[in-house]
Formats: C-alpha cells, sequence, structure tokens
C-alpha cells in the first residue's frame, strides 16, 4: 500500500511537471521579443471562461476569435498573422493576475485583450503596466481601471457617463420624479451606478424614494420588490446584470407592480428577453449597440456572429469585437512591434469605426464621445428608443413612439 | 564529533534559510527565461498557501477543531495590512527619496503590517475560537463558515476600504523572500508546537476530549488557543497576499476558499505537516499546470477544472487518510515501521468516537 | 398589515423549496454523519433535467392546454426526480461507499470534489449562461386585498408540503423507514440485527435526492432562470436550514427552511438589505449558543 501510494505521488508529480514545460511558443525566440521575431503576432486574451461571469466570458472570447480570424483571412496585420492565446480566470480575481502573468512572461504577448468584470480587470491591470504590455478591456466600465496606468485602456463607455445619461433621460425625458432604486451589493458595477444615479436624478429635481440591495445570484426579490412598493415609485432604477434583471421584472409583474425598470448595459443579451419576456414590457436601459441597428457595418457583425455561433450577439460580444479590432489597426499603425510604441498608437486612435459607435480613445485612456444607445422593451421585443449622440444630444428615433 | 549547542545550532540554521532565500529571489532576478515571471508567481502564491495550509492544521489537524472559516481569518489580516499600508505607511515611505532609506522603511514597515493584520485576525480568531467551548463537529464548522461570511459582508459594506469595487492601490512589496520566511516561521511555530505541551494538549483534545478533560487538560483554553494562533497566521498570509496582489476583492474570500484550504490540509493528510505543505504545493499548481491540458487535447472549451476536480476526488478515493497519513514526509520517506501509527482507519476527527457512540 | 403578509407569503414560498432541499442534507447527514456538498449541485440538475424535457415537450408534444400541461408537468418531474435518484445513487456509490470505514472528514473532501464536478461539468455541458425555464403550466395572478402572488407559489406550496408529508410517512410508517432509523441510530448494531444497511443508505440517497429533484423543478418555476451554478446559494442555505432545525432531523429540517426563508424575507425589504447574507448568519450563530444541536436536535450527553 505505502509503496503504491509511493508510486502514485511520484506518477502524479511527473504527469504534473510534464504538463507544463516552459513551452516555447513557435514565435518565441529565447528572451528576445517574441513578437518582433517574425511568424504570426502573438495577443493575449483573459477572460471568465468557466466561473459566475462565464456567460460574459465566453461571448467576448467568441467575438475576439471572430473578428481575429477575419482579419487574418484579409491577410492579416503588416502581412502578419495575429495569434490569440486565451486563458481562463474562473471570473477570480487572482486567476485573472495568474493568467496575465502567464501571457505576457511564458507566453510573450504584445498585448492583452479582457476582461468583462471589472474587478479581475483591476487585479491584472498593475501586472500589464509594470510588464509596458498594453492592455485593452472591452467592457470593464469601472472608472477606477483606466486610472492603473498610460498602458490601460478600454474601448467601452465608463460607469459615471452611462449612470449620469440613465438619470438624465429619465428625469428629462420620461418625466420621472420619483424613482427607487435595486442594488446588487455584491457588485461593484451596481454600487457604482447608483452612486451616479442617485446623485444625477436628485439633481434634476428627482427623488429617490425607496432603495434596497440584493446580492448578484439570488434568486428571490420579493422582498426587496415589496418594500419598495410600498413607497409607489413611477419607476425602478435596476443597475444590475441581465441575469439578475429577468428574474427581477418576472417577480415584480408577479407581485402586481406595473413601473418601468430602468438599467445600464449590464442588461444586455438575448437571454434577457428570453427570460424576463412580456414582464419587461416598457422598461428601458442603455446600451453600446443595438443588434438591429440598420448599420451595414453592425449588420454584417450580427450576421456574421450568428452564422458561426448561432446566437445573437450581446453587448459584451459588439465590445470584445471592437477590442480586437481596435488592437489590430494600432498594431498596423504602430512603429515598433513594442509595448511602448503599441501603447502610442492605442492612444491615437481616433474615429475608429467600431460596431458600438465611433471609438476615439482621450486623454485618460477610455473611449470618449461614444454613443448611448436607449432600447426598450416592447411586446416582448427589443426596439430602439433614443440614441444619445454626446455631440447631438438626444435623438428620439422613429420606432419611439410616446 | 563534538554537538554544537543549541543556540548556535539554530542561529546556524536560520543564517543558511534565509541566505538560500535571498539567493533564489537573486536566482529570479538574474535568470531571464520565458515564463520565469509566471513560475514565480505560482512559487509564491504556493507560499501563501502552505502557510493557510500549515496554519488551518494547527486548528484541524492538530487540535481536532473543523473550521471552515479560514478565508475570513485571511480577508481580515489582507485588509487590515492593506488599510496601514495604503492610508499610513505608503504616504510616509513615498516622502522619503528613493534609495537605501526607501528600501529599509519599506520593508520595515510591511513587516509591522503584516504583523498586525495578524493580530487583527488573531483577535477574530478568538471570538470565533468562544462558541467552540459549546459547539462540536459539523456545528462548530457550521458556525466558522458564518463567521468567514459575516466577515465578508461587513468588509462588503465598508466604503473606505473599496467595498464591492474591491481594495486596489497597493503597492507590489511582498517578494518571495518575505513569503518564504513567513511560511518556514509558520512551519516552524508549527512544528515547536507539536513537540511543546501545548502541541501534547492539542493532541489530547482531538483524540478524546473527555479523557483529556478527566486527565486535567483545560480543553476549552487549547481549542482557544489553537484558533489564536490559527488565524494569527493565517491573517499573516492574508497580509503577504494582499502587498503581492496589490489587489483586494470580497470576492476572493468567499467559503470556496475556505474549502480551497481545508482541502489542502484533509488531502495532505490531517495532522501532517509536510502533507499540508506537499498538497499545498500540488493544489497551487494543479490548475495552473492543467491550463496546458486544453491545448494537449485540442478542445474548444476548457476542461481543466474538471480535470481538477476528477483529480481530487481519484486522490481522495485512493488516499483517504491523504497523502501521508498522520506522518510526516521523512517519516514515510524512510519507512520506519516504529514511526506509523498501528491501524490507519483510526485516524480522523476526534469527535468521530463521540459521534458514532 | 399587508406588507407583513406579503413578507410571510414570499417567505414561506422560498423557504419551501429550501426545506426540501435541507431534508436531503438532514436525511444523508442522519444515516452517515456526512455533510453531502453535492447536493445542491443534485438539485441543479433536477432543474436542468426539467429545462431540457420541457424544450421537448414543447416541441413534440402538440395540445398542450388545461389538463394536458398538468400532465407533462407531471411527467417532468417524475423524470426530474428519476435523474436526480440515479445520479445520487451514483455519486453514493462511486464517492462515498469506497470511503465507508475511513474518516469521516475524507467524504467530505470527495463531497466537495464531486460538488466541482457536478459545477464544472455543468458549465461544460450545458454551457454556463442562465437558460430560461419554461411556464409548464399557465401563470395566474392572483391578488387579494393588496397582497399579490400567483398560482406559482401556491403550487410549490401544496407539492412541498405533500412531499413532506410523503417522507415523515416513509421515514416513520414504513419498515424501510424504520430500518433507515436503525442505521442512523446505529450503524453497527443495525447490521449485526440483518438490516442491510448499504442498501439502506442506497435508498436514503435516492430519495433524498429525488427531493432535490422535486425541488429543482419548482425552483425552476419560481425563479424562471436557472444556471449551472444555481446549486451553490440555495445549496448553503438548506445546509444552514438543516443545521438550524437540528441536522438529521425531519420535521427540523421543514422548520429551519421555513425559518430561513422568513428570515431572508423580512431582512431583504428592511434597511439591512445589505448585510442579509450576514444576518441570517448571526441568526444562526445566536441559536446554536442557545441550543448546539439546533432546534429540535437532541442534545446527547458525551459518553466515556
Amino acid at each position: 500500500m505505502r509503496r503504491n501510494f509511493l508510486k502514485f505521488l511520484t506518477i502524479t508529480l511527473a504527469v504534473a511537471l510534464v504538463g507544463c514545460p516552459p513551452k516555447n511558443e513557435s514565435a518565441s525566440g529565447g528572451n528576445g521579443n517574441p513578437a518582433s521575431s517574425g511568424g504570426d503576432i502573438l495577443i493575449g486574451e483573459y477572460g471568465s471562461l468557466t466561473g459566475a461571469q462565464a456567460t460574459f466570458g465566453q461571448s467576448t472570447h467568441n467575438a475576439i476569435m471572430m473578428a481575429i480570424d477575419e482579419i487574418n483571412a484579409n491577410g492579416g496585420v503588416n502581412g502578419r498573422k495575429i495569434k490569440v492565446l486565451t486563458e481562463d480566470d474562473q471570473s477570480k480575481q487572482e486567476e485573472a493576475a495568474n493568467a496575465v502573468t502567464k501571457l505576457i512572461s511564458q507566453n510573450g504577448v504584445l498585448a492583452v485583450l479582457g476582461e468583462v468584470a471589472s474587478s479581475c480587470s483591476l487585479a491584472a491591470a498593475p501586472i500589464c503596466q509594470a510588464n509596458k504590455v498594453p492592455m485593452i478591456t472591452p467592457s470593464s466600465t469601472n472608472p477606477e481601471i483606466t486610472k492603473k496606468g498610460d498602458y490601460i485602456f478600454r474601448v467601452c463607455f465608463t460607469d459615471d457617463y452611462q449612470g449620469e445619461n440613465i438619470a438624465k433621460y429619465a428625469a428629462t425625458q420620461l418625466h420621472i420624479k420619483r424613482a427607487a432604486i435595486l442594488t446588487d451589493v455584491k457588485n461593484d458595477y451596481s454600487t457604482g451606478l447608483t452612486t451616479t444615479i442617485t446623485r444625477v436624478f436628485t439633481s434634476l429635481g428627482g427623488q429617490i424614494v425607496g432603495t434596497a440591495s440584493y446580492s448578484n445570484g439570488d434568486s428571490d426579490f420579493r422582498s426587496q420588490l415589496t418594500s419598495v412598493r410600498s413607497k409607489n415609485p413611477e419607476a425602478i432604477f435596476v443597475p444590475g446584470y441581465y441575469t439578475d434583471v429577468g428574474q427581477i421584472a418576472i417577480q415584480s409583474r408577479d407581485l402586481g407592480m406595473k413601473q418601468p425598470l430602468l438599467g445600464g448595459d449590464g442588461w444586455e443579451s438575448p437571454k434577457l428577453i428570453e427570460i424576463g419576456g412580456r414582464a419587461l414590457d416598457g422598461s428601458m436601459y442603455t446600451n453600446h449597440y443595438f443588434y438591429a441597428d440598420p448599420n451595414p457595418l453592425v449588420r454584417n457583425f450580427v450576421q456574421k456572429y450568428k452564422d458561426r455561433y448561432g446566437a445573437i450577439p450581446d453587448g459584451m460580444a459588439a465590445l470584445g469585437y471592437d477590442a480586437a479590432r481596435v488592437l489590430a489597426d494600432a498594431i498596423k499603425r504602430a512603429k515598433k512591434l513594442d509595448g511602448p510604441s503599441l501603447k502610442d498608437a492605442i492612444a491615437e486612435t481616433k474615429n475608429f469605426p467600431g460596431v458600438t459607435g465611433t471609438i476615439t480613445i482621450g486623454p485618460d485612456r477610455d473611449a470618449i464621445g461614444k454613443k448611448i444607445i436607449i432600447e426598450e422593451v416592447k411586446n416582448g421585443q427589443l426596439t430602439l428608443r433614443a440614441t444619445i449622440d454626446p455631440t447631438g444630444g438626444t435623438t428620439p428615433t422613429a420606432t419611439a413612439a410616446q | 564529533m563534538k554537538r554544537l549547542p543549541w543556540w548556535l545550532r539554530d542561529f546556524l540554521y536560520a543564517t543558511v534559510f534565509i541566505a538560500a532565500l535571498i539567493g533564489i529571489s537573486y536566482a529570479f532576478d538574474i535568470i531571464h527565461i520565458s515564463g520565469i515571471v509566471y513560475y514565480q508567481r505560482i512559487i509564491i502564491l504556493m507560499g501563501i498557501n502552505i502557510i493557510l495550509a500549515v496554519s488551518l492544521n494547527i486548528i484541524s489537524g492538530h487540535a481536532g477543531q473543523f473550521s471552515l472559516g479560514h478565508a475570513g481569518f485571511m480577508a481580515i489580516g489582507a485588509y487590515f495590512a492593506a488599510f496601514l499600508t495604503v492610508y499610513y505607511f505608503m504616504p510616509y515611505v513615498n516622502r522619503f527619496p528613493e534609495g537605501t532609506q526607501q528600501w529599509v522603511m519599506q520593508n520595515a514597515l510591511l513587516l509591522v503590517a503584516i504583523l498586525f493584520g495578524g493580530v487583527a485576525a488573531a483577535v477574530a480568531g478568538y471570538l470565533v475560537g468562544l462558541p467552540s467551548l459549546r459547539l462540536r463537529g459539523d456545528y462548530l464548522a457550521i458556525v466558522t463558515l458564518g463567521f468567514g461570511e459575516i466577515i465578508r459582508v461587513i468588509i462588503l459594506n465598508i466604503d473606505k476600504i473599496g467595498a464591492a469595487r474591491g481594495f486596489s492601490g497597493i503597492p507590489n512589496w511582498a517578494n518571495f523572500f518575505w513569503v518564504y520566511l513567513f511560511a518556514g516561521i509558520t512551519v516552524l511555530i508549527s512544528w515547536r508546537l507539536v513537540q511543546s505541551s501545548v502541541g501534547r494538549a492539542f493532541l489530547a483534545v482531538r483524540e478524546d476530549q473527555i479523557a483529556a478533560e478527566a486527565m486535567g487538560v483545560d480543553t476549552t483554553k487549547y481549542k482557544v488557543k489553537a484558533f489564536i494562533i490559527g488565524s494569527f497566521l493565517a491573517g499573516v498570509a492574508g497580509g503577504l497576499f494582499a502587498h503581492f496582489m496589490m489587489y483586494l476583492n470580497p470576492d476572493m474570500f468567499r467559503f470556496l476558499k475556505s474549502f480551497e484550504v481545508v482541502v489542502m490540509v484533509v488531502l495532505g493528510g490531517l495532522g501532517s505537516i509536510s502533507g499540508s505543505i506537499v498538497a499545498a504545493v500540488i493544489l497551487t499548481f494543479l490548475p495552473e499546470g492543467l491550463r496546458a491540458a486544453k491545448g494537449f487535447l485540442h478542445m474548444e472549451k476548457d476542461p481543466r477544472m474538471l480535470i481538477y476536480s476528477i483529480t481530487l476526488i481519484v486522490l481522495m478515493l485512493t488516499r483517504p487518510q491523504g497523502l501521508l497519513g498522520r506522518r510526516e514526509l521523512w517519516q514515510v520517506l524512510a519507512r520506519r515501521k516504529d514511526t506509523i501509527p498501528t491501524d490507519e482507519r483510526d485516524e480522523g476527527q476526534g469527535t468521530d468516537a463521540a459521534a458514532r457512540s | 398589515m399587508q406588507l407583513l403578509l406579503q413578507i410571510l407569503l414570499n417567505g414561506i414560498a422560498v423557504g419551501a423549496i429550501y426545506a426540501l432541499i435541507a431534508l436531503g442534507y438532514t436525511m444523508v447527514y442522519g444515516i452517515l454523519k456526512l455533510i453531502n456538498f453535492a447536493h445542491g449541485d443534485v438539485f441543479m440538475l433536477g432543474s436542468f433535467t426539467g429545462f431540457y424535457a420541457g424544450l421537448w415537450a414543447a416541441a413534440h408534444i402538440r395540445n398542450q392546454s388545461g389538463a394536458m400541461s398538468w400532465l407533462v408537468a407531471g411527467g417532468i418531474m417524475l423524470l426530474a426526480m428519476a435523474v436526480c435518484a440515479i445520479t445520487g445513487y451514483l455519486i453514493e456509490r462511486i464517492a462515498y461507499r469506497p470511503l465507508r470505514n475511513a474518516p469521516r472528514i475524507a467524504s467530505l473532501i470527495t463531497a466537495i470534489g464531486v460538488s466541482f464536478f457536478l459545477e464544472y461539468g455543468g458549465q461544460f455541458v450545458f454551457g454556463p449562461d442562465p437558460k430560461f425555464f419554461p411556464n409548464l403550466i399557465e401563470k395566474h395572478l392572483i391578488q387579494v386585498g393588496g397582497t399579490a402572488t400567483t398560482n406559482y407559489q401556491l403550487i410549490v406550496l401544496v407539492l412541498a408540503i405533500v412531499f413532506m408529508a410523503l417522507l415523515q410517512y416513509i421515514v416513520y410508517g414504513t419498515k424501510f423507514g424504520r430500518a433507515m432509523r436503525a442505521v442512523s441510530f446505529n450503524y453497527e448494531t443495525a447490521a449485526l440485527m440483518g438490516i442491510p444497511t448499504d442498501r439502506i443508505i442506497s435508498m436514503t440517497f435516492i430519495i433524498g435526492s429525488a427531493l432535490a429533484g422535486v425541488g429543482g423543478i419548482l425552483y425552476g418555476l419560481l425563479y424562471s432562470k436557472i444556471d449551472p451554478l444555481m446549486g451553490i446559494l440555495p445549496g448553503l442555505k438548506a445546509f444552514i436550514a438543516a443545521v438550524l432545525g437540528g441536522i438529521g432531523n425531519v420535521p427540523g429540517a421543514v422548520v429551519g427552511g421555513l425559518l430561513m426563508g422568513l428570515i431572508e424575507s423580512f431582512l431583504g425589504g428592511s434597511r439591512f438589505s445589505n448585510f442579509t447574507p450576514a444576518i441570517s448568519f448571526v441568526i444562526l450563530i445566536g441559536i446554536l449558543l442557545f441550543r448546539p444541536s439546533g432546534l429540535f436536535g437532541k442534545y446527547e450527553a458525551e459518553k466515556v
């Protein structure tokens, strides 16, 4: 028995060690910069392919792979193909840091794409910054992230910007005076939005009559909704993820409540309607893009994604697609294929035509001046209600009928 | 050959250990092979997990108190140390010009922050240890799990340390040297404890509480003591973790983290210090090593966590008493019959017998 | 008053589901002294069985209204119970039985391993995205005075009570139940008395898992959204509920589950809702400090 055990232990260790040799990728030449030594250009992606946020991670991953395959099919960048190495972080912050360290140190990637969850991006950003490897987060909206250093970029808008617009739209366009807020306390995205919405909404003369909180992953919201119901608000802000919003909508209707729910881009997913269905009628949320947008760029993207993965791309996919393309565009323009030059190239991104609107990287390395779309659910269908262009103000679209 | 006096011998051991640590840290800096930073990172995380596993082993392995709240103690240590550093120590250190003086201040203050983190965790450990006077077995497990979650929810509601945003902006002060220095100290404390009268009392509490009491062992005192020591070390691990990760989030300290540490201790063999170390090393390495599995198996989806869980089940089925049972590594390697418990089946929680009868 | 009634109603419906899951924990614990951490994930499998069966039924069965929909729903529930029962049996056979004579904590670790396996396996096979559980029966809103509820909540409540009564009968009214209690009372003696302990233990797992399957279907009906990690939180809460009621005690698990649901319901609507998860633990700890074996658990004096 003991002998067997020793044998077993030895074998386990041997297998484990063989499983993880310092693999020299074909492109990497010793300790030089592997990205500049001919062959494929390596870029890294880290994301939640498993774990609690896997649904966002996988659609981002799908879209990134699609974008890169498209670029490679069109001859790659400056005659070279791009290769994406993907590492899973299980939606855990520590693992995100591990994954990024592996990509940078072992695989020598030129740049890094990821994460959706702001907390994972915050854990990985200092590592990218310290190693002078540019990182583009497709969809982490926490303002804190790009403050981590000059190598950290984002292609989406920030929570402050988004929250301000939701609140403004509710107060000035929908003429709501009394509102309640349901916050996901476990989620920085939700608490961040709540702060901004409360500030802006009250400054515009609105009144927050009720607040209640839940934790992401809860399934019963009836008690929170019951307490909110007793305050009689005209609308309820639910700045959370779609995974919870659908249930909140159903349960509020079950409690006989008819108020519209208002939320942010966390709502965005084809699953939102699938889960919430008719219960969401009248509800609105801000988004990065609208999947039925007649813009040919968007139509092309949605069609291709549907053909390849059999599903309508959600907002995370659209942002992942844009992030990968912005990165490829910057690689094309970079003077040299190393971190500092690539960083400069990304920072100079101007008027890049993305699926989620025109992308210009501002001085704070955030995408500035991005349009915000307000979508409304009608008869269990998503419709475009308004497009807020920061340069031209709000334009109600044809589909918006009061 | 005449034996050296004990203090000289211990001093020599300590010097050799520290010299080795410095040597290895230096080696990490000068070796430039692809992936070295990544390996170093994994090795440092192993060190932190060794501290966690060995410290939980004191509570669960030696004193036989089943705790599922280790992540909570770690969280307290991590957040308290990070709080001190970010709000008090870092502004102070930054006043010095870059150079030796700053370097010395930085490391001295890191030590202070980590020790304070440990003390804060120990205070919590004392509070958690108290109910263990009344509860045993699974009831204690659920109460410790509850404490862990309570701590996490409280942190989640303190805005000053980041709440749900997480606590970012912690400087990267902890390195290989500090982590392994503390890992060494933890192992030393644990080892000396086993040899001491306190350790013997722990074993007595674990094996048979009533008999221990009858023999005049103050069981409650020793149980609380085990909790205080174990949670102090978990707090230290937390402090190191904070200064290594540079970012903390309450989600890092969910009960799954406690489970991970429990798995390490049980897999290594309850009560075996080297077993905890071996298991901590294997279980830290396994998920990272399995990253290669995806490419190896040519799979679109990543199967590594599936493989991880199957490995865990198979390991436990083949070695129910843990990899090393209750013995230490060298005893297993030397196969000295006299140190092997006669009946391995008897190994397990001391409370078993009481619960079954 | 209205508000109070509504909160009570919400709490009882949630509590009934916790109670169904808690029963599985408490039965296994009573007989093996093992916390079956994989139980919450068996519950998840029940939901997914219902989901896929519901999709199949929607595609293949034309006339889905009135009595037919009840028949289909009943069939789906039986199927989910069967799948969960088989899973429970396999888990016991593969992961726990070989460790019957090993230290108890070893099976606890395999339980955690099995739990991880089902969670990650679920993400692997079903995909990590949440699924919409089909409305098997037409949903009605029922409003009385200021309180509102749905027929779903009532169905959940009725079914939960039926199954709990059934279990109570099995445990205290049948020969099998007596054998089960004997094994739980003393494993060795029961074996000596000619009770086929292994078979009894397997049956316990089968019954407990089937109840989790019922819980999974009811959960799906009530909350519509299911995903592979959905078992973790309800599993943990049901476990707490089982401990609260005195683990190993069948009526205790029911009371514990209902209590847990009510506590959450009352806190969720209050201004302490930020602290809900913590406060349920605080209450648990408080109760355990005064009643160290839970509300209904027997306090056994230690024997030498």
